[in-house]
């Protein structure tokens, strides 16, 4: 996952399916393959080149990430990540597009973890995330050799959703994990806790949200406003806590409210596995999470006590370019025209949602989120935020013709 | 695939014709068969192609959209690619097609339809579609040169100056880029306006905009001279685009001017000016009269009969006093006045609804081009503005300006700007 909220606390989750039987495939793989560090840990630098199935040793420090190997024949390999720097750190192989082709998370310091990948010929980069935040610190990797023949467009579709999934019920998962906590503050009064743990249950909603309309009622139930009710359903779900906690500023009834919204955060995440999901859904679910930025997030509408809107700002935009990264393998056969543009796209608009970023402290900080208030923002930022969102909107809504086309 | 070019027109005549044939039997037959034959109908279109662009000259419209874009992109190609393809897109409009391939309802089922579908089965309304590039597009505001122009910057698209009086709102003023789609209905305007704006996305983006209805000035002789918001003609002495030599000397930038790919083209001063309607309304007659210089019944000067009477700045009245006020708007305005400065005027009535106060928030959106704007509209502008200027300032607010530098024609076949970008 790309990681935009640093406060989140890690994945403390009830892996999914998919991610113990990833898990156990990683750990085979590394316990078959080579365990000597030799050939890996002759070179100080990156700049060698590591034969097939050896292990690749990355040292990740506070401001470098130094792999043993910049070059490699294509095929299998381990890495071995060590960090020698103070922060917990994270390691990603990525492919071009920011593809994620394999990660580890939460390397403490002193800590050593492996990943092991398949590498079809081309060029990636390494990222070590001292702290697990931004871009990381990069490192180029190249690799060739004998390819396996280009898979054909219906594998790679395949693989995009069956990488969705795993994203999509990741992601379910660190909802409930942090919905959990967050409940667990109201019910115990504990109002400024809610508010720093409200949040980043928001991002993780965000970011999977039109999976979650998916389900006719959920979606509201969940995160209906106040402009939604009609006669006959109450206010309910995180904007009527939010609505508690931010604005009245008395949690004194409110455990109800968060009972019935943990229920349905669990009715959601035991849901998903049932979902069907398509490279079409995939696609048009990535549009209606940007039409949501234009419609609500940008405008400040959709967290009006909060002011936490550049939060779900940020969730979706996770959230789509994620879709947009697991098709991007069938697209760039297809239209690399519009993979180059989306490429830019998300760039540019990332970078500038990076701009807001707040800490601790901080001009425009909300406890518990990693970007500033919305009412930090002058209207010359409010625009500039528009005008990126609506200037990939425009290629994003080109996806489904391009993956449906023949 | 469905048939690629099948042009709004035709299937207006399709679908129009056909609704029509139910109707009234062989009579729709006979216009869908005479739509086919001449390629056109009644509904009238405007050369996109020419000497000139489109939208100056030819006679003003009764409906706009103005745009003013900021370049985002910092990529030339980026921004020419972009000019391109609103070239193609105009021409089609213009002509009453659709935008792009599929148009609005015939491309691929899973894509965004490549023209928005508002226009369609609407005639072409006399649609024109008018571009200027303004001063920040070739340096920006610490004097860099953004794409390789700066060069070319004519030294007539000189910053306006500011007048006494201004009050001007940046959101409503400036631009790297402007779009005047004149057309008879304002849904064809608008059309034009968000096609292109659709097509910049990522490239550039929409500043401030501008709806207009109500043409205040005549550019023709074929047209009556209309009347403003404030109920008075507008328009009256306008340059006519039946006198050539006219045109030449005022409007239209001659080789030697300035850097070549100007020639042909045209200076925009855009300026909103908005009235304050309601001390106006109640203002007597004879007050409203003095302030313009003109009468409001029949537009003629004061002390003269019929509109087209020439205005006597000299005359008197029986105290000795001028009959037109010396700070009569016509007086000042006057080219004597001004050194013969004159401009085409092309301006068009708004209203862009209340202003929270429970005033009208309307006016005129001035549009006036010229060979050369410090000759011109800065002078004139310099005559009128101000405490000790113009009267009609005590009920006008100039609130929003532009300038742009709006290049000539489109030669078949070429883009707009494609002497600018050539040259460099």
């Amino acid at each position: 996952m790309i990681r935009l909220f640093p406060s989140v606390p890690t994945r403390a989750l009830a892996p999914s399916a998919a991610l113990v039987a990833l898990a156990l495939a990683l750990t085979l793989s590394a316990c078959g393959g080579s365990s000597s560090d030799a050939a890996a840990s002759s070179s100080g630098g990156s700049g060698g080149t590591a034969a097939k199935g050896q292990k690749v040793s990355v040292e990740a420090k506070d401001e470098s990430c130094t792999a043993s190997a910049s070059e490699l024949p294509s095929g299998r390999h381990t890495f071995s990540v060590k960090n020698s720097g103070g922060d917990v750190t994270e390691f990603y192989v990525y492919a071009p597009g920011d593809r994620i082709v394999g990660e580890v998370e939460n390397i403490g310091p002193a800590i050593s973890r492996t990943l092991t990948v398949d590498l079809a010929p081309g060029s990636y980069e390494l990222a070590c995330k001292p702290g697990m935040v931004g871009k990381g610190v990069r490192a180029p990797l190249v690799v060739s050799g004998a390819s396996a023949s280009a898979e054909p467009l219906d594998a790679q579709l395949t693989e995009a959703v069956s990488s969705y999934r795993t994203y999509v019920e990741t992601q379910a998962a660190a909802l409930l994990a942090t919905t959990t906590p967050f409940v667990a503050a109201v019910k115990a009064g504990d109002a400024a806790k809610a508010r720093a743990l409200y949040s980043p249950a928001r991002l993780r909603y965000e970011s999977i949200e039109p999976i979650a309309e998916s389900f006719g009622d959920l979606d509201p139930l969940i995160d209906m406003r106040e402009d939604d009710v009609t006669a006959g359903t109450p206010f309910v779900g995180f904007h009527k806590l939010e609505q508690d906690l931010f604005k009245t500023k008395d949690i004194g009834a409110s455990g109800p409210t968060a009972d019935a919204l943990l229920a349905n955060v669990e009715k959601l995440v035991a849901l998903i596995p049932s979902v069907e999901i398509t490279p079409l859904t995939m696609a048009n679910g990535a549009k209606s999470l940007l039409d949501e930025v234009a419609k609500s997030k940008v405008t400040g509408e959709e967290e009006r006590y909060s002011r936490v809107d550049l939060v779900d700002f940020a969730g979706n935009v996770e959230g789509a370019k994620t879709v947009y990264t697991q098709l991007r393998p069938a697209l760039e056969a297809r239209d690399a025209s519009l993979v180059k543009t989306l490429d830019t796209r998300f760039a540019a608009l990332q970078d500038l949602l990076g701009t807001h970023a707040s800490t601790k402290g901080g001009k425009g900080y909300v406890a518990g989120s990693g970007y500033v208030s919305y009412d930090a923002l002058t209207p010359a930022e409010v625009k500039a935020l528009a005008v990126e969102v609506d200037a990939i909107s425009e290629p994003l809504g080109s996806i489904p013709a391009a993956i449906t086309a023949a | 695939m469905t048939p690629g070019h099948l042009s709004r027109r035709s299937l207006l005549g399709l679908l129009g014709g056909g609704a029509a044939a139910v109707g009234v039997g062989g009579v729709g037959g006979a216009a869908v068969a005479r739509a086919t034959e001449t390629g056109d109908d009644d509904s009238g279109t405007v050369a996109f192609h020419g000497e000139h662009q489109a939208g100056i000259t030819t006679p003003a419209q009764d409906r706009l959209h103005f745009a003013a874009f900021d370049v985002t992109t910092t990529s030339r190609d980026e921004l020419v690619a972009m000019l391109k393809e609103w070239t193609a897109a105009a021409e089609a409009m213009c002509a009453g097609r659709d935008v792009g391939e599929g148009g609005t309802a015939g491309g691929p089922a899973q894509a965004p339809p490549s023209d928005t579908g508002e226009a369609f089965g609407l005639p072409a309304a006399k649609l024109t579609i008018t571009v200027g590039f303004g001063p920040s597009l070739f340096t920006d505001a610490h004097g860099k040169d953004r794409f390789g122009i700066a060069a070319q910057r004519p030294a007539a698209l000189a910053d306006l100056p500011a007048f006494p009086g201004d009050a001007l709102d940046p959101e409503r003023s400036g631009g790297d880029l402007c779009v005047q789609a004149c057309a008879d209905d304002p849904q064809v305007a608008v059309h034009a306006i968000r096609n292109l704006a659709r097509i910049a996305r990522g490239k550039a983006n929409v500043r401030w905009s501008q709806l207009g209805f109500g043409r205040t000035s005549t550019t023709s002789t074929s047209q009556s001279t209309p009347r403003n918001l404030m109920g008075f003609k507008d328009g009256t002495n306008n340059l006519k685009l039946e006198d050539a030599g006219a045109l030449a000397k005022s409007v239209w930038v001659a080789p030697g001017d300035g850097p070549d790919w100007m020639a042909g083209g045209s200076y925009l001063v855009a300026r909103r000016i908005r009235m304050l309607i309601e001390p106006w309304d109640s203002t007597p007659l004879a007050e409203q009269e003095r302030v313009i210089g003109r009468t409001k019944g029949t537009g003629a000067p004061i002390g003269r009969e019929k509109e087209f009477d020439a205005l006597d700045l000299e005359a008197t009245g029986p105290d000795g006093s001028p009959l037109v006020d010396e700070k009569a708007h016509v007086r000042l305005a006057h080219p004597s006045t001004n050194g013969g400065a004159e401009l085409l005027r092309r301006g068009y009535s708004f209203t862009d609804g209340t202003d929270g106060l429970g005033r009208l928030d309307a006016g005129l959106f001035f549009l006036a081009y010229q060979r050369d704007p410090r000759a011109q509209f800065v002078r004139i502008q310099t005559s009128l503005a101000g405490r000790h200027g113009d009267a009609l300032n005590e009920y006008i607010q100039h609130n929003g300006s532009g300038l742009f530098a709006c290049p000539p024609g489109v030669r078949p076949g070429g883009w707009w700007g494609e002497g600018l970008f050539a040259t460099t």
